[in-house]
């Protein structure tokens, strides 16, 4: 086992006090932010990104670990507490964690949660040690058209798969590839209409903390809640005999489902809670208890939501692909440190990546010691009054883009890319597609180049290697299902128009 | 297709229910995409060892916008209406309310026109207050306190903490 020998190694690194340090304040900060409501995962790393400038590349993965499984952790809370429909990863974990909270089981919801997280974290971590130096040591021998081949999928993947509308999905992808052209990349202006302070492109940054800060704090300016809402008081968590005996189950099967679909592109957490909520309303032994605060119903889900999440990271950190607007946001913190996640990831930043996997076992654990105990405390935060809430947002939105160069120019991008986030919402176009198409669009076009340039301009290149192939047969394939039903659909909707008409 | 539902005389179940605004962003993404394939036609042929020319991943992007900007205003003449987003905050069942956005964004816009020179330990202090006072609050001094400590800690946390030196403005020397 040459991968726990390096773990090893990289746990030694991550646990200095230092480092330690680094890791409590990022897994508090992460709950802290991820618990108010409003703010999810992506949310909380975009937010809290400017904090890791300072400190050192080692330390600065480190916090970013804790960020992201706090920022996790933090949104289950919310949604078992709240009693409103939260972001989608976390929206059957509310189905029965809400009902438990208000039979007056907050606090074992809140424990199985937490556990069930640690347990699904643990071994997707633990996966993602195994799997991704192997999926990096196959994606190694692949040439740039294999890799033009496999963006082409993610992105066509990312737009398609997710969302009700697919029309939608490519509109999204389409403004981010827009967005990703700005720039002199290329040796020659595009899109920067002379304005010297758009040469470098827009840092992804701006458009994420835009895009999901400035434009989610606008649009719920536009629809605030004006009854306070419900929160259920919690005291502290714990669970009797028969709830362990209860949850242990769900938590690995939740596992099971979460991690696959997390390392797929575009498998995301959705689908995996929902089967997983599915399954244990099906084996449970009290399904008379569905639908009125069943723990199985808290327990599967929540453990699918982390162990996709770990998932999501071997594309990441194997392949260089993001699959959740999460990943995305990792994506382009680690790229900021001059790291490029992907096939050579193992071999030019060995150190670093093995300590930032450690230091995810570490986060893991700092949750559940820290936040057990602290769950009063987070709970207490949902009474944030709102317009502090969604006027800090906006306070730290405009200091971390701010912070970037001290431009009021890149305030300027952020309230105007902000406004397009509020229209994304208002027309109901998802978010993902746009920052995957921003970061990954210049990818393609440099893969693209680089496999043409090897051939000399032979076109047929692009298709001269196996894993490309496939890739193109899959594409061709989902590419047909979408045409099939988009036919189907207008058949069914133009017969029911001449019913009406008759 | 048949005769035209959206016509008035139709019983209420079966009118068409068309979202107009979506028209306005299919105009959007139309002229979003023409002004992609404007700026491609204004770029040279790049290096001779360039296989992939400047102008060759703009042609197609612009070219995708504007098509998918028309399939939006064909689906939204067809009917096809938005699932606009949930969250936790957020209640679908009231109309808009656009003038607090609007509100919102006059403070956010007023923030980046006087942040270099008043400094951010200032101009953070009105920004966060401003938007408070947007978001419906109604206790001047208390937000504007919150929002100087809020300023003036993270100004300090910024340039002692981070090393980053956040420019003081107008407080230079005070701070």
């Amino acid at each position: 086992m040459d991968s726990l020998g390096l773990l090893a190694d990289g746990l030694a690194s991550a646990a200095t006090p230092q480092n330690l340090l680094y890791a409590v304040l990022g897994v508090l900060l992460g709950t802290l932010v991820g618990v108010l409501p409003g703010i999810g995962p992506a949310m909380t790393l975009a937010l809290l990104f400017p904090i890791t400038y300072a400190v050192p590349v080692d330390s600065a993965l480190i916090m970013f670990a804790g960020i992201y499984y706090g920022g996790m952790y933090g949104g289950s809370t919310t949604s078992i507490l709240l009693n409103t429909p939260g972001e989608s990863s976390s929206v059957v974990t509310a189905i029965e964690g809400n009902k438990m909270a208000k039979a007056g089981r907050a606090s074992q919801a809140l424990a199985t949660a937490a556990i069930g997280s640690f347990v699904a974290g643990t071994i997707g971590t633990l996966l993602l040690v195994l799997l991704a130096p192997t999926v990096s040591e196959w994606v190694v021998e692949l040439g740039a058209p294999s890799y033009v081949a496999i963006l082409l999928l993610a992105l066509l993947a990312v737009s398609a798969a997710l969302g009700a509308s697919k029309l939608r999905g490519f509109i999204s992808l389409f403004l981010g590839l827009t967005i990703g052209l700005v720039g002199t990349s290329t040796g020659q202006a595009r899109l920067t209409f002379d304005q010297p302070l758009l040469a470098d492109g827009i840092d992804v940054v701006i458009v994420a903390v835009a895009i999901f800060a400035i434009g989610e704090a606008l649009w719920v300016a536009a629809h605030l809640r004006r009854a306070p809402l419900e929160i259920t008081p919690v005291g502290q968590p714990w669970m009797s005999r028969s709830d362990w005996g209860r949850s242990w189950k769900p938590w690995l099967r939740g596992t099971a489902y979460g991690f696959p679909f997390g390392a797929m592109p575009a498998g995301g957490a959705e689908v995996p809670t929902f089967l997983s909520y599915l399954t244990e309303k099906r084996l449970s032994k009290h399904p008379e208890e569905f639908g009125k605060g069943a723990i199985e119903g808290v327990a599967g889900p929540e453990a699918a939501n982390n162990a996709s999440a770990a998932g999501t990271l071997v594309p990441l950190l194997a392949i260089g692909i993001p699959t959740t607007a999460t990943a995305a946001i990792i994506l382009d913190a680690m790229r900021s440190y001059g790291i490029q996640p992907g096939p050579q990831l193992f071999d030019n930043n060995g150190a670093l990546v093995w300590t930032l996997l450690a230091s995810l076992f570490i986060a893991n654990t700092l949750l559940l010691v820290l936040n057990l105990p602290l769950a009063p405390v987070w709970a207490k935060l949902l009474r944030i009054p709102r317009p502090y809430l969604y006027a800090g947002i906006l306070f730290f939105a405009a200091l971390g883009s701010y912070s970037i160069s001290f431009e009021p120019f890149d305030l300027l991008l952020l309230i105007v890319l902000g406004l397009l986030g509020l229209a994304m919402r208002r027309f109901g176009l998802p978010v993902l597609p746009l920052i995957v198409g921003v970061i990954l669009g210049p990818d393609l076009e440099g893969k693209l180049t680089e496999a043409l340039a090897l051939s000399g301009g032979d076109v047929s290149t692009l298709w001269s290697e196996p894993v490309a192939v496939v890739c193109y047969v899959v594409l061709a394939g989902i590419l047909a299902v979408l045409a099939v039903n988009a036919v189907r659909r207008r058949r069914s909707a133009t017969s029911t128009d001449q019913e009406v008409a008759a | 297709m048949t005769t035209d539902t959206t016509s008035t005389a139709g019983p209420p179940a079966t009118a068409r229910v068309v979202d107009r605004a979506q028209y306005g962003l299919a105009a959007f993404l139309v002229v979003v995409g023409g002004c992609v394939l404007l700026d491609a036609r204004g770029l040279h042929r790049g290096f001779a060892d360039q296989p992939v020319q400047p102008y060759a991943v703009p042609y197609v992007v612009g070219t995708v916008v504007v098509i998918l900007g028309l399939a939006l205003a064909f689906a939204t003449w067809r009917g096809d209406v938005p699932q606009a987003e949930e969250g936790e905050d957020v209640d679908l069942t009231q109309s808009s309310d656009w003038l607090t956005v609007a509100k919102l964004v006059g403070v956010f816009v007023l923030n980046l026109l006087v942040v270099n020179r008043l400094g951010w330990a200032i101009s953070g202090a009105l920004l966060f207050a401003g938007a408070a006072w947007a978001l419906g609050s109604r206790t001047w001094i208390k937000d504007l306190a919150i929002g100087a400590a809020l300023s003036l800690i993270t100004w300090y946390g910024f340039y002692v903490g981070l090393g980053l030196p956040i420019p003081p403005g107008v407080l230079d020397g005070v701070l």
